[in-house]
């Protein structure tokens, strides 16, 4: 029996265990791993994934998903980039890069909610068109020299970076919204069974409008960063960067049929292939062979994970937790 | 006449922590009906499993036409003329009728193509042989429920078939489909086919079973020819303790009229639809397979659309567009279909239950896990609902303790009126009893129900007041006194309904 509950608890906590031993297989493999410098370079590099595993992880468990968030990023990063330009305001900008990513976004919701549209394609044709217009809008060219604009994605507020600083808010108020908020359980059940959750007076299409307004206002966000940390606005910038956060969030356990998924999975997920990458830059794997292993290793941790998930103990797995609360 | 055509012998077998079937030994005469009876989790399916060769196991021996055989998978199961009715069905819903017909066999000419040609042929052979309406290429999902089973039925049964194994054929096809099953049954016997027979219709089993093996807790508990036994008896044996009534009916005194439904109508699928229901009343809707009734309520419910209608809840009109609306109205539905509109597998019956009622759970900010918890604790107590843990996910439990954890979804809603649809379909006898008597305790404390089933013993047991439903119409209302299963029938198939219009 107590063989029966470690391992339950193994399976329960499986994503943390490897994101520890992937640490400290990392330690070991570059001496340079471990310093304050390059772990804070990682969170930095992180940022921006993060957020929109976070925007991705929202639909996946409630059963959706959102292709165009790369190309929604790049729109709203340049029109806030172009806004800071001719204001100055900071607060303008990001205003900006907030309304762009809703307003995509609510065209998202629109064909996904109203029409039925699957979100796979709703979603594509958004990649395309928000895409094409970044780049009609700048002409195709970079918009340089940003001034001050910069700060939000290398400036420092004491010892952290500020794009690490927003990204901490970012994960406390998802954190919040999943754990304390009735929509939050909702998209647990809107994933797990939308019929049932309608039959229970769940109103789908709300909360379907709701993650898709959060799913635009982190774009919006992350947009702005990006184009901060890149110096520029840069129109043809984050290509692919929908499977960035979607892959995070999958690594993380977040299931593709739904209903499964919890934030602190993804941040580890995200951290799993943020060491990833940093520890091939580091002992020096060809980049060609970096996206081999990359790929290889997200199909290999989503397979583990579903057979793990698969087996008997599994359904103990919640089971572990209750008992200790009794004990508690 | 003695001749045994399947002999199973000392099966074993566990699963990690359950000792799913243990010593199991019985024997099934050729050309016989051998009914298994059980509750559920009894390890009835377990047993199907290992006839048919997904599972393994651990110790025992099965015997076909006494000579000892080991079955591996599936098609060996075929091999040796083992076929299976499951009880979930199994079909392609975009394929036709003919392909799901000739799944995994469909014949091939000698470049590996498929030949259509004879498939289309044989399949309109058997379709005519068998008399059944369809057309080869329609897909099934255009077909209904009871239609797809009763193919799946007969496509089990002239795959040339020594032993038929059927897992509750029955529970979601219609009277008169029953009756063209049991023919089948007869037919087949008469072949000197022998069928295995897994039902919860007590009923059904006695009509049609020669022997009846009873198993409880992975074990067989007697063996028995049907003559010599009564429901009584059996039901006592599969649940282990002798059960003085069926259907704890008490005779309420009934308040006034809270909840009316007036002139509802949608085109094609039901029209005037007129009923009521009384404080502390319980009114049965009763009906055939597709007469509407779940429907009605969906609409009543706010799930389905309607074109028209007003329902009255305390007499004031009260709109209802969706189930957000009729939950605020203290109006609930247990839906007929627990898979499809009622659990939410990945989750934990704890989430499960709280769903409906998650305002009590989420107030000022923050969730309140600790009051979810207490409350969802409470209330299984209070219905009795077996599970291991509350974080356990509901889809490990069995039928009847999902089919409790729904029925404590709306409970912590604290309704006023309760439309239950078929809430008995698909569990054991014992959960069928404890699910009664929480429908009594529900109305002692002056709620109303409104219960659609199936199963008219169940309705003339539970109910004061009885509608009936034909094609779309209410034919009749019955009070408690006039129940018969007679009456019912006939205003259900359209008999009585001109008596109807007269009055």
């Amino acid at each position: 029996m107590n063989k029966q509950k470690l391992s339950a608890y193994l399976q329960r906590f499986s994503i943390f265990i490897v994101l520890i031993v992937m640490f400290l297989v990392c330690s070991l493999l570059s001496p340079y791993f471990l310093t304050p410098n390059n772990l804070m370079n990682v969170a930095r590099q992180l940022c921006v994934g993060i957020l929109l595993a976070y925007a991705e992880m929202i639909l996946i468990v409630s059963g959706f998903l959102d292709l165009s968030i790369g190309s929604v990023l790049a729109l709203a990063g340049v029109l806030s980039v172009s806004c800071f330009k001719s204001t100055h305001s900071m607060l303008l900008a990001l205003l900006v890069a907030f309304a762009v990513g809703v307003v995509c976004n609510l065209i998202n919701a629109t064909f996904v909610a109203q029409f039925n549209v699957p979100a796979f394609i709703a979603t594509l044709g958004m990649q395309q068109v928000a895409r094409g217009v970044a780049l009609y809008y700048t002409g195709g060219a970079n918009i340089l020299q940003l001034g001050k604009f910069v700060k939000l994605g290398q400036g420092m507020l004491g010892p952290i970076p500020i794009p690490v600083l927003i990204v901490l808010v970012i994960t406390v108020i998802v954190w919040y919204l999943f754990n304390h908020t009735r929509y939050g359980r909702s998209l647990y059940a809107i994933g797990g069974n939308r019929k049932a959750a309608e039959a229970s007076g769940i109103n789908a299409k709300k909360s379907i409008y709701i993650s898709y307004i959060i799913c635009g206002l982190l774009a919006g966000l992350a947009g702005a960063i990006f184009m901060a940390r890149n110096n520029s606005g840069i129109p043809n910038g984050a290509v692919g960067y929908e499977m960035t956060g979607l892959t995070a969030a999958i690594v993380g356990g977040t299931s593709f049929s739904g209903g499964v998924g919890t934030v602190m999975g993804t941040v580890a997920g995200a951290f799993i292939i943020g060491f990833l990458e940093n520890i091939m830059n580091l002992i020096g794997v060809n980049s060609y062979i970096q996206s081999i292993i990359e790929g290889a290793i997200i199909v290999f941790a989503v397979a583990f994970d579903i057979r793990s998930k698969n087996r008997k103990t599994t359904k103990q797995i919640m089971a572990v937790k209750d008992e200790d609360a009794k004990k508690g | 006449m003695e001749d045994i055509k399947l002999r199973v012998e000392g099966i074993e077998k566990s699963f990690p922590g359950v000792k799913a079937l243990s010593n199991i030994s019985f024997a099934v005469r050729k050309g016989t009906v051998h009914a298994l009876c059980g509750e559920n989790g009894a390890g009835k399916s377990t047993l199907m499993k290992v006839l048919t060769g997904l599972y393994k196991a651990d110790a025992g021996q099965i015997y076909i036409d006494e000579k000892p055989v080991e079955i591996k998978n599936p098609i060996q199961a075929r091999e040796y003329g083992i076929s299976m009715i499951a009880q979930e069905l199994n079909y392609v819903s975009e394929l036709s009728v003919e392909e799901n017909l000739f799944m995994g066999r469909l014949p091939v000419n000698r470049f590996g193509k498929v030949d259509w040609k004879k498939v289309r042929q044989e399949a309109v052979k058997f379709l005519k042989e068998e008399h059944l309406s369809y057309a080869p290429d329609q897909k099934l999902k255009t077909l209904t429920v009871s239609d797809i089973q009763m193919l799946e039925i007969i496509k089990a049964i002239t795959n040339n078939a020594q032993i038929v194994l059927m897992d509750e054929p029955t529970s979601s096809i219609s009277q008169k489909e029953v009756e063209l099953l049991f023919e089948k049954i007869a037919e087949l016997k008469a072949k000197g086919v022998s069928i295995v027979y897994i039902s919860h219709k007590m009923d059904e089993v006695f009509r049609i079973a020669d022997d009846i093996t009873v198993i409880r807790d992975g074990e067989v508990v007697s063996s028995d020819r049907a003559e010599n036994l009564d429901i009584d008896t059996v039901i006592a044996r599969m649940v282990g303790r002798k059960m003085e009534n069926v259907y704890p009916k008490e005779e309420m005194p009934i308040g006034e009229k809270v909840f009316e439904v007036k002139d509802f109508h949608q085109k094609g699928i039901f029209d005037n639809i007129n009923f009521y229901a009384r404080k502390g009343e319980i009114v049965g809707f009763a009906g055939l397979v597709g007469a509407g009734r779940t429907e009605v309520m969906r609409a009543v419910f706010g799930l389905d659309p309607k074109e028209g209608g007003t329902v009255l809840i305390d007499g004031q009109e009260v709109a209802i567009r969706s189930p957000e609306d009729a939950i605020s109205r203290k109006l609930i539905m247990l839906s007929e279909d627990r898979k499809e509109y009622g659990i939410v597998p990945v989750r934990s019956v704890t989430e499960n239950a709280s769903l409906a009622s998650l305002k009590n759970y989420f107030f000022k900010g923050f969730c309140h896990r600790q009051k979810e918890k207490e409350e969802v604790r409470e209330i299984f107590q209070k219905m009795d609902v077996k599970t291991p843990t509350l974080d356990t996910l509901i889809s490990s439990l069995s039928g009847g303790n999902a089919q409790k954890v729904l029925l404590a979804r709306w409970m912590l809603c604290e309704p006023e009126i309760m439309i239950l649809d078929e809430p008995t379909r698909g569990i054991d006898v014992g959960a069928k009893f404890e699910i009664y008597k929480l429908m009594t305790d529900i109305v002692r404390d002056g709620r109303t129900i409104v219960m659609v089933s199936s199963e008219l013993p169940e309705l003339i047991g539970m109910c004061d007041r009885i509608y009936v439903m034909c094609q779309g119409l209410i034919t009749g209302c019955l009070e408690r006194k006039d129940f018969s299963q007679e009456r019912i029938m006939m205003l259900a198939t359209g008999l009585l309904n001109s008596e109807q219009k007269g009055a």
